[in-house]
């Protein structure tokens, strides 16, 4: 393993918003999952659960709600307005005005033809899907007071509609409303609060099932309008419910962070079955806001940012990847881009764009010591974004010169000049019109050139002059893929460029002739990571399930020693490692030496080392020290692995053979999260 | 040596009833638990002892009503056999001899004629092994049965009895141990294992700790040693399991127990409070604090009326549903060990000993009964492991039984011991001791020994570690608003700086014998000067005794270097002195005998001997394994006669001991068993359970009422009649004889008897006379054909009830003839 220096970066104040909405859908497994700031993420749950797409959001926007019509994806949100979202190109295709004030929520019946949304002014509305829009079809009768929850009965001829204080049911063919369920307000609390049932379930057996704000999950007969049973799950409130696919089993969540399962047991011989509180989660510090129950996982999101999903044991075998609990914090798309010769780091948020320069270290020390600091980082430019839509994509050219970013509107470039201490930053006003909407950006290692993904997988090649930017080419491929290009790999020899879009495929350009020069076979995952080493011209490739290959430009094949690697197979604990391996690099000193890393770890994979044995262990490297050197040969294998870096956003290897390793500590972002509601904990 | 072979080293009162979970009777009247050797059946609502079903040969460990009999109950014990008793009129019914030690016992209504009993795993080589084993019982008549029948159920059970439990209709078994639930179905014959995680990354212990299964639907409900109960559903498939925890115990879940119709969940624990958890609405519970001590068991009334809870302080509270505690049934209190010295009150001769934490418990061993506690200490007790709290370790009374000392100390660390002298006098008013004199650290290290002066005086001396004793006197009341006097320190003395371990007053109170490690004091406790100095060494002086009556003049030491010295004070010197490891010495206050527990090779033996002779008057080898450390000798209530040399001692007193493993234990001399055993059986027969003074005046009255009722009624109907009817009804109706002949006899039968009844003092004297003509009628036997019809015109002339003495001799002698006859020819007919 080789020696660095390493530059370790903590400033990042980069904040996660939370999660407002899930949606998932059966068909496709994909979830989609709605945040505070008016952002959508889709993860492909059988492609270990890997973030595939992200729809950036925009100023004012919020999504309250998030509904499937097959694979169409709708939300609602408190600005009125009812959204359908394109995702290939990842932006709202288009919206339409309710007309009913704030929407809180919106519900799709069992069919897919019509969308019910509830409304702030008390209205029920009810929307046809058409093809390519969706028509208003009518209006429920309106009742007083705010429509908080909208479910289907799944026969399509009733809506439940959750209120303040209760429940009506409606008739979806007549529009009026057949029953009238008023729910309990909560007790010790105020007598004039009224509770607000935030969800509802309507299952096919009539049963209403209903979470308030009292903290209560109730059970309804929806046929008499009677309670069966009321379930007093939290002092606080209980805000979502989510009900698996076969109505055997419920989940709510509540504002203390706990998850409740119910389950539809049968206690006797010849009993009816009942709805019957089983187990408790606690995997979040606050409020559960949006619940999925899948078949196999409890799915839960809400205001502490994470995704987490936990399998259900009984549902899946022990012991194996699905089996692992999983939390999921940062995007996978990485936020930092870097000017390997300048030391500059760029930071991408949502609304703004910060530069800074990395401070300087004296001398040399030990391994694992720390230096003393001569120079501190410097923040240089702090850069407000234009528009309202937020930041989606940046890239700062190696030499630190130039500095570009997207949005899902527009492509900006900035050209920066260093005089000294000082630094100066100006707009390129010119740019090829092209270059409207770029999904990723990357400069080429020269920075000569600017790569851009455009829409249906293509790129767009721009070079860049004192004067003036030139539109170049778009490499575009014969596969007819309309997915976008979430990845952009150029050589460090400005000849190749690798790209790799969410169909899993990944493409090979000749930057000399701007030509396809070859296509990788398809691996059935999606790569997550992809690298040419500069001197041998290998393409390494890392996918959502931790495989790796390593294909040769010049034969157009996989090398021998990924064959090798396939062959024998990776070992287990590589393959359940739960984060994906978000940056691929080399060791200059060494070409043998690939370095990759995840959240947790940082790895160097010596290719003239042995794979592991699967039955060994992997992290070897503490037991390793204790053996005497030639044992030590013998039990080394080509998995090294660093651990001493913890929540890991980006690493970057610069000019000088140091290291850019950017952390963002969980500590620090649950220190900036809101109080959790108040628990109160035993001896305290 | 001595022949002992009489007398036995038995359990006599103090035993334990909380060993095993108590079992109510069906109609909730009584309480069965095990206790000891022998089962007690205590009245559920006054709380008295109503039997004891005594036959065991060794602790009894598990009880269960007879699910097809609910007036019989089943015992086991760890003599290997089963018994079967009537706990109603307190008789053993059978023996079944099962040969393996049992521990629990379960039995379920579905399956007839099957025990299920925990025995030890046959073929495991640890001992702490046991398997659940079915026992099919034999269909036999005889008294003592051989039940070898055995078929496994389940391998490796604990041996709790609260970790397994009958599901719902006996339809499956389940048992709990370390990190598993197993579930055995009987119609499938399969079972289902789960399992915990050893340890979660929180560090919780998740082991089990007992199970309850619910009684109406398919639910299990399991203890943790966390605190938690889990309820386990969906048990009957291996996978799709599931289970819900409620959470309110903060230490191990002690017991568990669902109520009859499964609408409520009990469950106890260290904190002492019985939770009531409504099954399916979990959120709402009930509690009933402040119950004393850890709860252990969990009973509930097959009605669900009451419910009871075994302490781990030998008591049973009984509950009503509405938690509300109706009854206490309070054994001897028993902490993991007795600080105190056991002594006798002289008023009431109980036994004084450490009860609760931080009281006095006066146990009447004579009644086997709690008389009452005395708080000393006066500190709420924390339920709470690991906690320094105050303990009374000295206690003694003077010899009127006037004045109480003690002495309690809390020990935060060694160099902060808190010590505290107490004086109580009792208070004739109140019956009970009241606090006199506080003596706040009395000595500047832990007291050794205490000792009241026997003569009427009121002198106490306390030794203590720090070198010096005191004597303590009541001063009269210094100021004139204090009524009361109080206690003051009188003298202080040391010798050379050494450290008392004992002393001791001679009989009439005027020596004072204090032990300072190697030698042995005298000191004059009219002047205070030390009279004379005996020495013995090496080893320091661990007991100290004077002899009584007769021996008066004979001191008594005993050494850590096993030595048993005898001195005479007359002469200052060694009298005799023998080699052996005197754990205890102690002396009968009504004898001169004293008695030397003496520890070897293991195990205590005991020897009882007069000072004036070296000689052992009795000697007890090996009365149990380990050291006796607390013994007392408590004075009877009514003499023994016994005359032989070595029963002698037992006649006036009565020596109790604990056992390392805490069970107080006593000698008994077979006439004095067969005594006991002829009163248990007269108890037996004359006992009423609800013997109130109340309802005795009541009970009378109404008795005195049916009887007139039933005497009215005998008029009307005499009995004779009544079996004349019954004897008609029962017989099949083809063998009867034709109507009008049966019709006849059977208004005559009816009559005769009430002029018989009325006449009573006439037919006994015309009894006397016509006995000589009995042959004659026997004779007349067989032409009972022709007698009838004279006889039903006779039953018709007495019938008449306007004729009350219209009855010739010859007439009543026919009369008798004829009720022989109508019995005999229905035996003719059989």
């Amino acid at each position: 393993m080789g020696e660095f220096k390493v530059h370790r970066v903590r400033f990042f104040d980069y904040m996660p918003s939370g999660i407002r909405a899930l949606a998932f859908n059966r068909g496709t497994e994909r979830l989609a999952v709605a945040r505070d700031q008016g952002s959508v993420e889709l993860f492909n749950f059988p492609d270990n659960y890997c973030q595939e797409k992200v729809i950036p959001g925009r100023d004012g926007r919020s999504v309250e709600a998030l509904c499937w019509v097959g694979s169409r994806l709708f939300s609602v949100g408190l600005d009125g307005l009812i959204t359908e979202y394109d995702l290939d190109n990842l932006r709202p295709k288009y919206t339409v005005e309710a007309y009913g004030g704030p929407v809180w929520s919106i519900s799709c019946n069992l069919e897919g033809n019509l969308l019910a949304v509830g409304c702030e002014d008390g209205t029920v509305k009810i929307f046809e899907v058409l093809d390519d829009r969706i028509q208003f079809q009518r209006n429920l009768d309106r009742q007083k007071g705010r429509i908080i929850s909208v479910s289907w009965h799944p026969s399509g001829t009733k809506i439940a509609a959750g209120m303040m204080d209760m429940i009506r049911i409606f008739d979806a063919e007549t529009g009026h409303a057949i029953h009238r369920l008023l729910v309990e307000r909560g007790v010790g609390t105020a007598k004039n609060r009224e509770v607000v049932v935030w969800s509802l379930a309507y299952l096919s057996d009539n049963t209403i099932i209903s979470a308030d704000s009292a903290g209560k999950v109730q059970i309804w007969d929806g046929l008499t309008g009677t309670l069966i049973r009321s379930h007093y799950i939290t002092k606080w409130d209980v805000l979502a419910l989510s009900v698996a696919h076969d109505e055997s089993s419920l989940i709510a969540g509540t504002s203390e962070g706990t998850v409740v399962q119910f389950q539809f047991l049968s206690s006797g011989e010849q009993q009816d079955k009942e709805w019957i509180r089983t187990r408790t989660f606690k995997n979040h510090t606050h409020d559960v806001r949006a619940l999925v129950l899948t078949d196999i996982a409890v799915v839960s999101g809400g205001m502490d940012t994470q995704l987490v999903v936990r399998p259900l044991l009984d549902k899946v075998e022990k012991n194996t990847a699905e089996s692992a609990l999983r939390k999921i914090v940062f995007p996978f798309k990485s936020l930092v881009s870097c000017a390997k010769k300048a030391g500059l780091l760029l930071f991408q948020f949502p609304d703004h764009l910060e530069v800074w320069r990395l401070g300087e270290s004296e001398g040399y020390g030990k391994p694992g010591e720390c230096l003393l600091i001569k120079r501190k980082p410097e923040k240089l430019i702090h850069l407000k974004r234009k528009g309202e839509d937020h930041i989606c994509s940046s890239a700062l050219s190696p030499c630190g010169s130039w500095l570009a970013y997207s949005t899902t509107s527009s492509v900006r470039l900035y050209r920066l000049q260093h005089s000294g201490n000082n630094i100066s930053i100006s707009k390129v006003s010119k740019l090829p019109k092209f270059l409207c909407s770029a999904h990723q950006l990357c400069f080429s290692p020269d920075s000569t050139k600017l790569f851009a993904s455009s829409t249906q997988s293509s790129v767009i090649v721009i070079s860049l002059g004192q004067s003036e930017c030139k539109y170049v080419h778009t490499l575009a491929t014969k596969s007819g893929s309309r997915q976008p290009v979430h990845l952009l790999a150029p050589s460090e020899d400005g000849k190749w460029l690798a790209t790799a879009n969410t169909d899993c495929e990944v493409h090979v350009y000749n930057l000399n002739k701007l030509k396809l020069h070859c296509t990788v076979p398809v691996y059935g995952s999606c790569p997550t990571a992809i690298a040419i080493h500069p001197m041998t011209s290998n393409l390494v490739i890392v996918h959502a399930d931790k495989q790796v290959f390593e294909f040769s430009l010049g034969q157009k094949e996989y090398t021998e020693w990924s064959r090798k690697l396939q062959k024998q197979g990776l070992h287990p604990h590589w393959l359940e490692r739960d984060t994906p391996i978000s940056h691929i690099f080399f060791n200059p000193k060494n070409s043998n030496h690939i370095i990759m890393h995840d959240v947790y770890m940082l790895c160097v994979i010596d290719q003239s080392l042995p794979f592991p044995d699967p039955k060994t262990r992997l992290y070897n490297q503490m037991s390793l020290r204790g053996l005497p050197e030639a044992e030590r040969v013998r039990h080394s294998h080509a998995f090294k692995i660093c651990k001493s870096f913890q929540d890991v956003l980006s690493v970057i290897s610069l000019e000088d053979q140091s290291l850019v390793i950017v952390e963002r500590p969980l500590l620090d972002i649950m220190s900036q999260l809101p109080a959790p509601v108040l628990q109160k904990k035993f001896a305290t | 040596m001595v022949e002992h072979g009489e007398i036995r080293v038995v359990h006599r009162g103090g035993s334990k009833i909380n060993f095993r979970q108590p079992v109510f009777t069906h109609d909730s009247r009584f309480l069965l638990c095990a206790s000891a050797n022998a089962v007690k059946v205590f009245s559920a609502s006054t709380e008295e002892c109503v039997h004891h079903l005594v036959g065991h040969t060794d602790l009894v460990t598990g009880l269960i009503l007879r699910p097809s009999n609910h007036l019989q109950v089943f015992s086991c014990s760890l003599d290997g056999t089963v018994r079967l008793w009537d706990y109603d009129d307190g008789i053993l019914i059978k023996t079944f001899v099962v040969g393996f030690p049992i521990y629990s016992i379960y039995a379920s209504g579905s399956h007839d004629g099957v025990l299920f009993l925990t025995i030890p795993a046959k073929n495991d080589k640890r001992s702490d092994a046991f398997q659940l084993v079915a026992v099919q019982l034999p269909q036999s008549s005889e008294q003592l049965v051989e039940a070898r029948e055995i078929s496994a159920v389940l391998p490796d059970v604990s041996a709790n009895p609260g970790a397994i439990s009958f599901g719902r209709a006996g339809q499956y078994i389940a048992s709990v141990c370390g990190l598993h639930l197993e579930v055995f179905f009987f119609k499938k014959q399969k079972s289902f294992r789960f399992s915990l995680k050893e340890e979660n990354n929180k560090g919780i212990k998740n082991t089990f700790t007992c199970a309850a299964c619910h009684p109406k639907e398919d639910c299990i409900a399991t203890g943790h040693e966390d605190g938690k109960i889990r309820l386990w559903r969906n048990f009957s498939h291996k996978k799709e399991y599931t289970h819900s925890a409620l959470h309110w115990h903060h230490d191990a879940v002690g017991a568990l127990s669902f109520t009859p119709e499964g609408t409520n969940l009990l469950s106890g624990g260290v904190e002492s409070v019985l939770v009531l958890w409504r099954y399916n609405q979990e959120t709402q519970k009930d509690f009933l604090p402040r119950l004393g001590a850890a709860i252990a068991h969990i009973a509930v009334s097959p009605d669900g009326s009451l419910f009871c809870t075994a302490h781990s302080d030998n008591k049973i509270t009984v509950i009503h549903s509405y938690v509300r505690v109706s009854a206490v049934i309070q054994g001897l209190v028993r902490g993991d060990r007795i600080w105190t010295d056991l002594v006798v009150d002289p008023r009431s001769k109980a036994l004084v000993m450490n009860g609760k934490p931080g009281h006095l418990q006066f146990y009447s061993l004579q009644r086997d009964k709690l008389l009452y506690n005395l708080d000393i200490v006066q500190q709420e007790y924390i339920h709470e492991s690991g906690l320094d709290q105050f303990e009374v370790v000295k206690v003694d009374f003077d010899a009127g039984g006037n004045w109480l000392a003690t002495v309690e100390e809390r020990k935060q660390n060694s160099a902060e011991l808190e010590l505290n002298l107490k004086l109580w006098a009792f208070d004739e008013q109140t019956q009970s001791f009241v606090l006199n004199t506080t003596v706040p650290a009395p000595h500047e290290d832990r007291i050794s020994d205490l000792s009241f002066s026997p003569d009427r005086t009121t002198l106490l001396v306390s030794a203590s570690r720090d070198g010096h004793f005191k004597a303590w006197a009541l001063a009269p009341p210094t100021d004139a608003e204090d009524q009361s006097p109080s206690w003051c320190c009188d003298f202080v003395a040391s010798y050379h700086g050494l450290a008392p371990h004992c002393c001791g007053f001679s009989a009439d109170g005027s020596l004072l014998a204090v032990g300072f490690q190697e030698v042995v004091t005298v000191w004059s406790t009219a002047s205070w000067e030390l009279l004379t100095t005996l020495s013995q060494p090496p080893g320091h002086v661990r007991n100290l005794c004077f002899g009584r009556l007769s021996c008066s003049k004979y001191l008594l030491g005993t050494t850590t270097k096993n030595q048993l010295c005898c001195w005479n004070l007359l002469s200052c010197s060694l009298e005799w002195s023998t080699s052996m490891d005197v754990t205890l010495l102690l002396a009968d206050p009504l004898s001169e005998n004293m008695a030397a527990f003496c520890f070897e090779a293991g195990s205590t033996d005991l020897f009882v001997f007069k000072p004036s002779e070296p000689r052992p008057l009795f000697s007890h080898k090996a009365v149990c394994s380990g050291r006796v450390l607390r013994a007392v000798f408590s004075p009877r209530e009514e003499l023994l006669e016994g005359c032989e040399e070595d029963v002698q001692w037992l006649n006036s007193s009565r020596l109790f001991f604990f056992t390392p493993s805490m069970d107080l234990m006593t000698f008994s001399t077979k006439a004095e068993e067969d005594r006991l055993m002829a009163s248990s059986k007269q108890l037996v027969i004359g006992d009423q359970v609800s013997m109130t003074p109340f309802n005795l005046l009541l009970g009378k009255r109404g008795q005195t009422e049916g009887q007139e009722v039933a005497a009215g009624s005998e008029r009307v109907q005499p009995p004779q009649g009544s079996s004349a009817v019954k004897e008609l009804l029962q017989t099949p109706a083809h063998v009867l004889p034709s109507t009008s002949y049966l019709c006849s006899m059977f208004v005559q039968s009816l009559l005769i008897s009430t002029s018989d009844k009325r006449e009573q003092n006439n037919v006994t004297e015309e009894e006397m006379e016509s006995e000589k003509e009995e042959d004659d009628s026997e004779d007349e036997e067989t032409q009972s054909s022709a007698v009838k019809p004279d006889v039903a015109s006779g039953g018709g002339r007495t019938g008449d009830p306007t004729r009350p003495h219209g009855l010739t001799k010859a007439q009543t002698k026919e009369l008798r003839r004829v009720r022989k006859l109508d019995y005999s020819w229905l035996r003719d007919l059989d």
